[in-house]
């Protein structure tokens, strides 16, 4: 663990909101983590790298509760997280988005992101049926908020389009957005980046960068592209076969023997 | 003009959302209900109660019930006769246990009875999916009918099986028994369709809309949303059976009078409600509607056109009308997968540029 309490400059404070203690996730006989410990502070971006099937979703999926680890604690502000199930863990404050885009193609990009608000509409099934007055009002502040979130995405023009018709770039910043709408403690990002070409990585990694400074949102987020992840991430994991083979600064991690040969292997002699 | 944007600035949320943003639709839906309140009760006759309207409103709350679950929720029911049933019997046991009570309150009070059997039947959905919850449903579909056909409690023990509804009346005017008035009965069902297609839009439109929709597009990012599958899930099928369970009622009640229950709520039932979402467009109020229209209307027009105006016999334009309907619906699954609804959407983005489309 002396990597991770290496001091980090800028705006990392040295709060943990998440810390993952010796999780170990087992599917049948494999194991897809292997004793993995690790935080993330309060307000920084990051990052889990490692090659395909290094265990990196699995690992997104036990900390939003799609996984349930048979060993080992996860901690979320300072107290130990019971068995929750995904939903409760939304309600928490943990939002994410998905390697495959998952978004409601039945709906509009509005609707998609008015979604997201779901963990802050509180008004009962019988002010929603008479709609005027209460329930009315919880979804027009609930659409401001939304509204601010399409402003800040710049996809103001694709506001009432049904998301299946939408290009693929967009899909994912209407997808990040409805994660956004949550207001979350923490936000997972599965990939953001996956299948884009440069002009939009850029345009993605400044949302995200723009995300963490102006709303001060913690961000974990998994990542291929190495460039991306080294520029805009406070922190990086390694992982290699279930197992952490490295953390720390970007650079740290660039430079470290155990990272440079799993990505790039070992020779024999 | 006829149906323009022009000159519609929407400057706030709630004009925003709209459920009628064009000024030309909002006077045509006021309009619409006008003619239904002010105009037809005036002029209704049996014929036209019994063959037209009367089953209109009934289905359409059958199919406003059944869109909120499958087409809105994505939960695929084919227990709607059953749960149509539910509603018929406990609305005849009420009657016949309390004579005071109220046509009003008899009707409302079996929509409750109907959510609470269809919540426990929606229980599977939390576990099976797609065709295998179908089939879960066509289980309490088959349930329920031989539950009514086989113990005597439900039709008080009456020799023939058959229940009978007594005359009740609201206010000065019968709603039910064979001396009821068609415009009084036509009345009625339409207060019930009024109500309940604006609750369906005020649901549909909001937070708990929101959240039925998002299972049947996604159900694992509906989770990470903060959505619990079971509420979702289950207040679905609670609200669909009530709407499905009220117009059973109704069916009973007001439209048929007597009722045997293998013959009036047996699986064809299931399927045309099933139909009608399906060709009037799922997940669309307006489509339940449309639908509804379609598969009562169109048997009486089939009818009008081949016996009265062409003189065949009736036993051949009776089985010429199935084969016509079939038909109707393949095409118009091809032509429209969407259904009417879509169709009328894409109506009216023709009809915005009309006639100088570009």
């Amino acid at each position: 663990m002396s990597k991770a309490s290496i001091s980090i400059g800028g705006v990392t404070g040295k709060v943990p909101v998440m810390e993952i203690k010796n999780i170990v996730l087992r599917f049948g006989g494999v194991v897809a983590i292997q004793d993995i410990s690790f935080d993330i502070y309060e307000g920084e971006i990051r990052a889990i790298i490692g090659p395909n099937g290094a265990g990196k979703s699995s690992m997104l999926n036990v900390i939003n509760g799609f996984y349930h680890p048979q060993e080992g604690e996860v901690w979320f502000r300072g107290r130990k997280r019971a068995a929750m199930k995904p939903y409760q863990i939304a309600h928490q404050g943990i939002a994410r988005t998905f390697q495959n885009i998952a978004l409601f193609k039945g709906m509009s990009a509005l609707d998609n992101i008015m979604t997201g608000r779901f963990t802050h509409m509180k008004k009962g099934v019988f002010s929603q049926m008479i709609w005027k007055g209460s329930a009315e009002r919880e979804e027009y502040e609930n659409r401001e908020i939304v509204e601010r979130v399409i402003d800040f995405l710049e996809i103001q023009h694709i506001r009432k389009t049904p998301v299946g018709a939408l290009p693929y770039g967009l899909q994912k910043r209407v997808e990040l957005g409805r994660a956004l709408a949550a207001e979350p403690q923490l936000l997972l990002l599965d990939e953001p980046m996956a299948g884009m070409n440069v002009e939009e990585k850029e345009d993605m990694s400044r949302y995200i960068l723009d995300v963490n400074s102006e709303f001060g949102t913690t961000v974990a987020l998994i990542e291929h592209d190495m460039g991306v992840v080294m520029d805009i991430s406070d922190r990086v994991v390694v992982m290699d076969y279930g197992k952490k083979i490295g953390d720390g600064s970007p650079d740290e991690v660039r430079n470290d023997q155990a990272v440079i040969d799993a990505y790039l292997g070992v020779s024999d002699n | 003009m006829l149906y323009r944007e022009v000159g519609e600035y929407k400057t706030s949320y709630a004009e925003d959302s709209q459920t009628f943003p064009i000024k030309f639709d909002r006077y045509r839906y006021f309009f619409v209900l006008l003619v239904g309140i002010l105009f037809v009760p005036f002029v209704i006759n049996d014929y036209w109660a019994g063959a037209v309207f009367l089953p209109f409103l009934i289905y359409a709350i059958a199919s406003l019930g059944l869109n909120i679950l499958t087409g809105y929720c994505g939960q695929v029911s084919l227990g709607t006769g059953g749960f149509m049933a539910v509603g018929a019997y406990a609305a005849y046991k009420l009657m016949t246990a309390f004579p005071d009570l109220n046509i009003f309150f008899v009707v409302i009070i079996s929509g409750f009875v109907t959510a609470a059997v269809g919540t426990m039947f929606g229980l599977p959905s939390l576990r099976i999916k797609g065709f295998y919850l179908a089939v879960a449903t066509l289980a309490a579909q088959f349930f329920l009918v031989w539950l009514f056909n086989k113990v005597g409690w439900f039709y008080n023990y009456s020799a023939s099986g058959q229940i009978t509804a007594p005359a009740r009346s609201l206010g000065d005017f019968l709603i039910t028994g064979p001396d009821a008035t068609p415009a009084a009965q036509y009345l009625f069902c339409f207060l019930f369709v009024f109500i309940l297609a604006w609750i369906a839009r005020n649901l549909t439109r909001g937070k708990i809309g929101r959240s039925w929709m998002a299972i049947r597009d996604m159900d694992i990012a509906a989770e990470i949303i903060g959505v619990n599958p079971l509420i979702a899930k289950l207040s679905a099928f609670a609200i669909s059976s009530f709407y499905v369970g009220v117009a059973g009622a109704l069916f009973f009640t007001v439209y048929l009078g007597a009722v045997e229950v293998t013959e009036a709520f047996n699986i064809q039932k299931s399927f045309i409600v099933l139909f009608m979402i399906i060709i009037g467009g799922l997940g669309s109020i307006f489509g339940s509607f449309a639908g509804a229209a379609f598969m009562v209307l169109m048997p009486v027009v089939l009818k009008n056109l081949l016996v009265t105006q062409l003189g065949w016999a009736t036993d051949i334009a009776a089985h010429f009308e199935f084969i016509i309907i079939g038909g109707l619906i393949v095409f118009f699954l091809i032509v429209e997968p969407h259904g009417l609804a879509q169709l009328w959407n894409l109506l009216k983005q023709k009809l915005r540029l009309w006639p100088f489309p570009y």
